[in-house]
């Protein structure tokens, strides 16, 4: 599997490490309550179809990476750098 | 026996010999294993798994389920090579399988007499009862009746690879269309690589008497693998088998050489498992014959059609003396044909009434084999024709129930295949794998001429796609061949009909199955275990659902397939862990005073990729204890010197640095003075400690900070997020240093006099006081000094950029052998930490927080930090949480082992009463007594307790007492001073 890192283009996915769900970029307040916080620690959307994760590229330039992808086709949409912020 | 004029793959000037079962027999060079048995006539080649019944060689390719041979190379013994697919060599030895004390006279053949008892399911029934039985019974005597050929336990010196290419289009097949289409993108100018199984390119035509443009058609193949050859942008891979389709036009191949020497080749390895990354694919794996399921179909000598004429056309030899043929289609009438041009006498039987004769052979037209005899191998067969039943003395029966196009790859990702009533077999759904089309027999078509067209059509739209567009190769002419077809799946009558052969599944279990309501294919495949066995069901899954779909009155179209996995054929482990085998391709990292630290024959441990001294041995030390305890008292009393250049050390610079140092450690390091060193916590956002080190402020902006070994790429990362992720507005960057920098340890009373022996200046206790940093020089070289302490004594970190630690080291060693010290290592680094309560990856395992650790005044209240806020979750806030403690033996044992658990005095050891864990323990020389660090319920409210360690693997119960973790030089005036 490759993934078209925004500064290195086109590389295999075994440069790469997974993290989770583009939401982590969304981090709360410090005062933003439990539920804000339970959320944004735990709870995630798994949807059958497009989603949004975070990918470093540790053998690579050492950029986050939003990786746009179908977890049903397992298709590689899109990726952009993390610190150009969420969509 | 052999056929002349005939054979055009064999060399009958050549003459091989090998040994089959202890046997010698005689073949020539070109010949397969399964050729050179068949023209001796070898009929029973093995046993069959669950019923040991008499099995002989039935097909061609690597679809082959009964002839599995072991093979003894070199020092090698391989179980399960299809001798179908495995050349002949002189002198190679093969042994049968399956069958004791030998293959003509197999004890194991009484399964077959008690069949009734072990149809289908018969595992799930039979031996669910009594269940203590399972156990002591059942299981033991079925694995040792169970298994395909034996592995030989001991590792046998054999070579492996695995291998990366990448290429614009994957040709899957090199039969009549994948010629055609490699061909065709060869010429277009794409980067191309043709992969197929065999030893030489031409699939079916290798097999056949067609002419192409009037060429034979092994010549056709011959010529075009020249020309094929002499294009640079054309790879052609053989022996390789491609075993699995997967995401983003990623393929894996198996390729296996020197498949025809004797002994392993030195320069090959045995086989090479291939990650194939293309841009687009086109799969011409061709089609398969298909068997009938009559009674008794699987009497040795019982073989494919298509298989009789390949055997015939290919190594000229002979599957029988009196050969008949049972077929539902024109296709089979082909063998009749190149039998009879070759001076044999054959009778057709076509289960169609209005088949007709194609040439000069004897045909029965609406006739159906019911039955075979023969002890060892066909003797004679009963057919009905027009009601009646009568029999035909023969040693050979070509079956061919029609072609089933090879869809496996088009599956690998979940697609499924659709059924095709003209052919009557399962065709590619197209787009089942992205960037994958199929070309030839795969996608159903059957007549030659349409085939070679289909590969140029197919390919010549692929080119386009890819923007690469020349013209295309004409298309050779071919004679015409009929392809009419009328199903049959199977013939009732006495005796079991055979689908697959590896598993010993028949008609009667899959109808079974039906009966008792397995009637969803997936159900049934798992009940009767059909397709289950190596060969993945290749010859038996499409008439297992054809009986399947009668059985339960659905079409086939409705009843479905099961799911094709990868891989297409097996691939050994070894091939898959190529480079894995003992240190591989680990990469190893060493530290500047590695070769001083092998010189010393100090014992290396790994830490990560690195490797660090377990102990420096001197003479008339006889355990690592003795090293590590006096290295430990030389630290205490001297000075000791550490290489601690694998910790992680982080340059990090800009304006925001402090702020940002602010937001990953719980402390506040923005405030931070130059020449300043302070100790920092690290949380994960969950709140539970990720990482601990110390950060120096070398300038304005500018910070140094350490990590642990362990955890030094996660931070580096853990940095990287959350600058990026959360805050990418800071003006801060990171550089890992780990490696620009060599740092030593120097610690104890006399620390002071050896750094002074090898700075340019002298360092004053006062000028340079704990916690402080600095520049300093070393042989007019620039060097960091660190006063800090991981040993609770009077200790520096000196830092010099790496190409001068090698030197440094043996200086430093030096001025500290001068002062009656000298080097230390891991082990007594760890009990010099650990009498000092000083945490490290053991304390800190992704459970704990600073509250654990007795560091929750660490969390600064007047900013945020990551991890704080769930910190204050009051889960993690729990007086009831487990707490870091020191612990000390009390009673008459004085074990303590780490990953022990602690109790209350008195309590059932359970689960639900235990109070703790002991993380890490060791023997302290300077307090005569065995240590431990570990966590405890409350623990720091129970200081003076005593508890009860319990360790179920050396059956330990030792009393222990609760203390404060430091356990040595509590006020750290050591330290100071
Ligand atoms: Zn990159």
């Amino acid at each position: 599997m490759k993934i078209p890192c925004p500064l290195c283009g086109q590389r295999d996915s075994r440069e790469f490490s997974y993290l989770g769900h583009a939401s982590l970029m969304d981090r709360p307040a410090p005062d933003a309550g439990d539920a804000a916080w339970d959320d944004y620690l735990h709870n995630r959307e798994n949807p059958a179809g497009v989603t949004e994760d975070l990918w470093s590229h540790d053998y690579g330039c050492a950029a986050w990476v939003v990786v746009t992808r179908n977890t049903v086709t397992h298709g590689i949409l899109s990726a952009r750098l993390a610190k150009e912020g969420t969509s | 026996m052999r056929v002349e004029g005939k054979g055009h793959a064999i060399d009958r000037t050549e003459k091989l010999s090998f040994q089959f079962d202890g046997k010698t027999i005689g073949g020539f060079a070109g010949d397969t294993l399964a050729s050179a048995l068949l023209a001796n006539d070898v009929r029973l080649v093995g046993r069959s798994f669950k019923y040991h019944r008499a099995r002989g060689i039935v097909s061609m390719g690597s679809e082959e389920p009964n002839a599995l041979v072991t093979l003894k190379r070199g020092a090698a013994v391989v179980p399960n090579a299809r001798a179908t697919m495995q050349p002949i060599y002189q002198n190679l030895v093969a042994h049968s399988q399956n069958a004791w004390p030998s293959r003509s006279f197999d004890l194991l053949a009484a399964n077959d007499l008690i069949s009734p008892f072990l149809g289908a399911g018969f595992y799930y029934k039979t031996f669910m009862w009594p269940q203590s039985f399972w156990e002591k019974v059942y299981e033991p005597v079925i694995r040792r009746a169970a298994g395909l050929g034996a592995l030989v336990p001991t590792y046998d010196g054999a070579r492996f690879e695995k291998a990366d290419a990448h290429c614009d289009v994957l040709v899957i097949g090199a039969g009549p269309a994948g010629l055609m289409a490699a061909l065709t993108l060869g010429q277009a100018g794409l980067d191309v690589i043709l992969a197929d199984e065999h030893d030489a390119v031409g699939g079916q035509l290798l097999l056949e008497t067609q002419t192409l443009d009037g060429l034979a058609g092994p010549a056709w193949a011959e010529e075009m693998a020249t020309h094929l050859a002499s294009m640079p942008n054309v790879r052609v891979m053989l022996n390789t088998t491609v075993t699995g389709a997967y995401d983003q036009g990623d393929f894996g191949a198996l390729q296996r050489h020197g498949l025809d020497q004797a002994e392993p080749v030195h320069t090959l390895p045995e086989e090479t498992f291939w990650r194939i990354s293309t841009r687009r694919a086109v799969l011409c794996a061709g089609a398969q014959e298909r068997h009938i399921a009559f009674p008794d179909n699987d009497r040795p000598g019982v073989m494919m059609a298509g298989a009789v004429r390949g055997y015939l056309n290919k190594f000229g030899v002979a599957a029988g003396q009196r050969v008949a043929v049972f077929a539902n289609n024109d296709s089979a009438h082909q063998t009749a044909l190149d039998l009879a041009a070759a001076g044999q006498s054959v009778t057709v039987l076509d289960s169609r009434s209005d088949a007709a004769a194609q040439g000069d052979y004897e045909l029965l037209a609406g006739a159906q084999v019911v039955g075979t005899s023969g002890r060892q191998g066909l003797r004679k067969i009963t057919f009905t024709q027009d009601g009646n039943t009568r029999s035909l003395a023969c040693d050979c029966l070509g079956v061919s129930g029609g072609w089933n196009p090879m869809v496996h790859l088009t599956c690998h990702m979940n697609g499924r295949p659709t059924w095709d009533e003209d052919i009557a077999s399962f065709v590619p759904t197209p787009g089942s794998i992205p960037g994958m089309v199929t070309a030839g027999s795969c996608g159903g078509l059957m007549e030659t001429s349409a085939v070679l067209a289909d590969g140029v059509n197919v390919a010549a739209a692929v080119a386009k796609d890819l923007g690469a567009v020349a013209p295309t190769p004409p298309i050779p002419a071919t004679d015409a061949r009929p392809t009419g077809l009328e199903p049959l799946w199977h013939v009732p009558g006495h005796g079991r009909g055979w689908l697959d052969f590896q598993n010993d599944v028949t008609t009667k279990d899959v109808q079974q199955a039906a009966q008792e309501n397995f009637r969803s294919v997936e159900h049934m495949k798992r009940y009767t275990t059909q397709g289950m066995a190596p060969d993945q069901g290749k010859m038996s899954n499409v008439l297992a659902l054809a009986v399947l779909a009668d059985a339960t009155g659905r079409g086939i179209p409705e009843t479905g397939t099961t799911t094709f996995r990868p891989p297409y054929v097996p691939v050994s482990i070894a091939a898959l862990g190529a480079g894995a085998h003992g240190k591989g391709f680990a990469p190893e990292r060493f530290t500047t005073s590695h070769a001083a630290t092998v010189a010393r024959k100090a014992p290396l441990i790994e830490a990560g990729f690195w490797y660090r001294p377990s102990y420096f041995p001197q003479p008339g030390e006889r355990t690592w204890r003795d090293s590590c305890d006096r290295e430990v008292a030389m630290v205490r009393s001297a000075v000791g010197v550490c290489d601690v250049s694998t910790l992680g050390k982080i340059d990090i610079q800009g304006p925001d640095a402090g702020a940002f140092l602010d937001l990953v450690y719980t402390g506040r390091f923005s405030t931070l003075k130059v020449g300043k060193v302070k100790y920092g916590l690290m949380l994960r956002e969950d709140g539970f400690v990720l990482d601990d080190g110390t950060t120096a402020c070398l300038g304005e902006n500018h910070f140094l900070m350490t990590t642990t070994t362990a955890a030094a790429g996660q931070v580096m990362r853990h940095l990287e997020f959350v600058h990026q992720c959360l805050r990418p507005d800071f003006n801060v960057s990171f550089a890992s240093v780990t490696e620009q920098w060599a740092q030593f340890a120097v610690a104890g009373p006399k620390s002071r006099a050896v750094l002074d022996a090898v700075l340019d200046a002298p360092v004053t206790n006062k000028a340079f006081p704990v916690m402080g940093c600095g520049d300093f020089s070393v042989g007019g070289q620039n060097a960091r000094l660190f006063r800090i302490s991981f040993s609770g004594e009077h200790a520096y970190e000196l830092a010099v950029p790496a190409r001068f630690g090698a030197a440094v080291f043996d200086a430093l060693l030096a001025a500290a052998e001068q002062q009656g010290g000298g080097p230390y290592g891991m082990e007594a680094l760890n009990v010099l930490r650990i009498e000092k309560g000083f945490i490290t990856h053991a304390e800190i395992d992704g459970r704990v927080t600073a509250g654990d650790l007795g560091m929750g005044k660490m969390v600064a209240v007047s900013k945020d930090c990551i991890g704080k806020t769930a910190s204050a979750r009051p889960g993690l806030n729990d007086p009831d949480r487990a707490q870091l403690v020191g612990l000390k033996p009390v009673g008459a044992v004085k074990k303590i082992l780490a990953g022990a658990h602690l109790f209350n005095a008195g309590d059932d050891v359970h689960r639900t009463t235990d109070q703790g864990h002991v993380t890490s323990a060791c023997f302290s020389p300077t307090l005569d007594s065995t240590l431990a660090l570990g966590f405890l319920k409350n623990g720091r409210a129970r200081i003076g307790e005593t508890v009860v360690m319990v360790e179920h693997l050396n059956d330990l119960h030792v009393q222990v007492e609760v203390c404060d973790p430091v356990f040595f030089d509590p006020d750290g005036g050591r330290l100071r001073d």
